[in-house]
């Protein structure tokens, strides 16, 4: 008991401060692909309220923030988020909702943009964001004092779920 | 590593300490020299006649000097490196004077030089004047817009003077060093603005102008904020609070030239009075933690940080402060065909049933949209039996932005089209209705139809055609009904609050 205890005790400490810079370096949201359990951390972060609701095939998680914007995560019976929503009067921080796809999203504007400009016969579209990748689909409609959107990965959306539930 | 960078800086100092003392000595070889100046100036783009502070960086041997003496090529520099910029002259000639609200839009391909030119962006020339002087610039190419508040202009079209700033060695006087300051027409706070569309964001410090046009001569908007939009290469750097707000990270900054923004600036007559309201009054200075964006920022020097705006400092929407035709806008396109037109010219009118020509009249059906929510400027546009209670009117789309493929069956383009719609029967025409809603996403007023036609984008953009009535693309779940909606119709934005003779208060939409 008392001998191999010190090894144990020592690698909690370091799991500790291992946690510490994860949590610390983590993105604020669960972020598209997370574990739904980091719902709570998202609610903690946006002072919100949260509302669980079991659908059919998945299950809704709505936060709503005081200031009225709210974000809906969408979570599989395995518990990985494969969708997010987001309304109210200014975008979301996408880098926070996002998390790791924030970076691929970026990677794919760039190259529908690059590509739009190679042909020069493509006008540039104004107006909602539409991103259509094989990994990521983002659109984002709205104006000035209101905005809302949807994110998802095509990949992780549970069979009998339609994108268009993500709303 | 860390204790190898310590003793490197201690055997930095004793060399800086041995020769510093045989500097002193007087020895020949030692005498101090002065190896650069360099220049820097804080803010980079003042306003007519402001100060920016300038400081010189001076590097050298021995015990030498950093004084500098200070001279700018334009203005005036004091002794410690402030520059007071000269007053900038305007090359253009102020507006109003007259009683017209009429202002006329074109639909063209926009200002150059544009990689390919644009499509169904209404413009319009803007005249803006340093507050209370006959000191103007007429602005060409700014895009109308009933999808955001306020003006806004690309800060490198705006009529500007550079200023060159040198910094002399007084020690040696054939060592200097220079930077460059930008000094522009309007007058500039220090209060800078994130400003996020759907699909893009705009960054800049917010100026004053007399906003005013050669069209309708009748209305003035004095002494207005305005958004300068400034490039990444212009301090003070977008923060990431404002760059994390659009899907597109960095690369969705669309401040850096004209070319990137489509237009020499924006002018939007929205249905709101400003661009951001209550939010911005109270909320500015907690801002920054999710959810929760910044939108105004004061900063010093490339430090920026959250602040609260009152809402008559916020980039407003001019029309507010007209004289008589305040209550929102009316826009008039012609009718363009199926396949397009070419550079069609309407009329932006100020007012609604202020003049004989503005009136509201039954034959326009009246949409009523809520003023807060998070359905704020909504109605409801209803399809295949559906509702889609955040659908909205706006100019600044150059589309009809509907949906997606799944819900339409409408397959989109072929690369580089993706984001646009190419049916495969095409012209396919569709029917929805359009309804007003309240603030608890009631209908309000009859469920109208609407027939409206998409037609194969990639065929559209063959042609050398800048207005389409058929052009349309994918959505999120909403209706976007942008400038093709717009052709043949008389488009009518009241303003929220507004007073309207024979109809209810603003806000609403009526076509």
């Amino acid at each position: 008991m008392k001998l191999p205890d010190t090894a144990p005790a020592q690698k909690q400490k370091w799991m500790l401060a291992g946690a510490l810079v994860l949590a610390l370096c983590a993105p604020a949201f669960a972020a598209l692909g997370d574990n739904a359990s980091s719902v709570l951390t998202d609610q903690a972060r946006m002072k919100g309220t949260l509302r669980q609701t079991d659908k059919q095939g998945y299950v809704l998680h709505e936060i709503a923030a005081p200031t009225g914007a709210k974000v809906r995560e969408y979570a599989s019976p395995s518990g990985v988020i494969f969708g997010v929503a987001w309304e109210g009067q200014f975008p979301p921080n996408f880098q926070e909702l996002l998390g790791p796809y924030y970076q691929q999203l970026q990677n794919a504007i760039a190259q529908q943009k690059s590509a739009a400009e190679a042909s020069g016969q493509a006008p540039r579209r104004r107006g909602p964001a539409y991103v259509e990748t094989p990994g990521l689909v983002l659109v984002q409609t709205g104006h000035m004092h209101s905005f809302h959107g949807q994110a998802y990965i095509p990949q992780l959306v549970p069979t009998g779920v339609q994108p268009s539930d993500i709303r | 590593m860390i204790v190898r960078k310590i003793a490197l800086l201690l055997a930095t100092g004793s060399i800086f300490v041995l020769g510093a003392c045989g500097g002193s000595g007087g020895g020949g070889s030692n005498s101090p020299t002065i190896t650069s100046v360099n220049v820097s100036c804080t803010p980079n783009l003042v306003g007519s006649g402001g100060s920016a502070q300038c400081s010189a960086a001076v590097s050298g041997t021995g015990s030498f000097s950093t004084a500098v003496t200070w001279t700018a090529s334009a203005g005036s520099i004091s002794s410690s490196g402030v520059l007071t910029a000269p007053a900038v002259a305007g090359t253009g000639t102020p507006g109003g004077g007259g009683t017209s609200n009429v202002q006329p839009i074109v639909v063209d391909s926009g200002p150059q030089p544009q990689t390919f030119g644009a499509v169904n962006v209404a413009y319009t020339t803007v005249t803006v004047c340093a507050p209370g002087t006959n000191n103007c610039q007429n602005i060409d190419h700014v895009q109308v817009d009933t999808g955001s508040e306020g003006l806004r202009l690309i800060a490198g079209v705006l009529d500007s003077a550079s200023v060159t700033v040198t910094a002399t060695s007084t020690q040696d006087m054939t060592k200097s060093g220079t930077a460059s300051v930008t000094a522009t027409l309007l007058p500039l706070s220090s209060v800078n603005e994130c400003l996020v569309f759907a699909d893009g964001y705009v960054w800049g410090p917010v100026g004053a102008a007399d906003i005013s046009f050669a069209g309708a001569t009748g209305e003035t908007s004095p002494s207005t904020p305005v958004q300068i939009i400034i490039p990444s290469s212009v301090a003070p750097a977008v923060p990431s609070s404002c760059s994390s707000q659009n899907p597109s990270g960095g690369a969705g900054n669309e401040g850096g030239s004209v070319m990137a923004f489509g237009a020499n600036g924006i002018l939007g007559v929205g249905p709101f009075q400003t661009d951001c309201g209550g939010y911005c009054v109270q909320e500015g200075m907690s801002c920054g933690s999710s959810n929760q964006p910044c939108v105004y920022y004061t900063c010093s020097g490339s430090t920026c940080s959250g602040t609260n705006v009152a809402l008559n400092q916020q980039v407003f929407n001019p029309v507010i402060a007209f004289g008589i035709d305040n209550n929102g806008v009316l826009i008039q396109l012609p009718s363009v065909p199926n396949g397009g037109s070419q550079n069609p010219t309407g009329s932006l009118i100020f007012g609604i049933s202020t003049q004989s020509n503005n009136k509201l009249t039954l034959a326009n059906n009246l949409y009523q949209i809520p003023d807060t929510g998070n359905n704020a400027g909504d109605f409801i546009t209803t399809f295949n039996g559906q509702s889609y209670s955040q659908s909205f009117i706006d100019s600044g789309s150059n589309g009809l932005f509907f949906l997606d493929t799944s819900t339409t069956g409408i397959p989109t383009c072929a690369s580089p089209n993706q984001p646009w719609y190419c049916p495969n029967t095409s012209p396919d025409s569709l029917t929805a209705t359009n309804q007003g809603q309240n603030s608890s996403g009631q209908g309000v007023g009859p469920a109208v139809p609407v027939s409206f036609t998409v037609e194969d984008a990639t065929t559209l953009f063959s042609t050398n055609n800048t207005a389409f009535s058929t052009l349309a693309g994918p959505n999120a779940g909403a209706f976007d009904w942008g400038l093709s909606f717009f052709y043949g119709r008389n488009m009518f934005t009241a303003i929220d609050g507004a007073i309207v003779s024979g109809a209810p208060n603003g806000p609403f939409f009526a076509y």
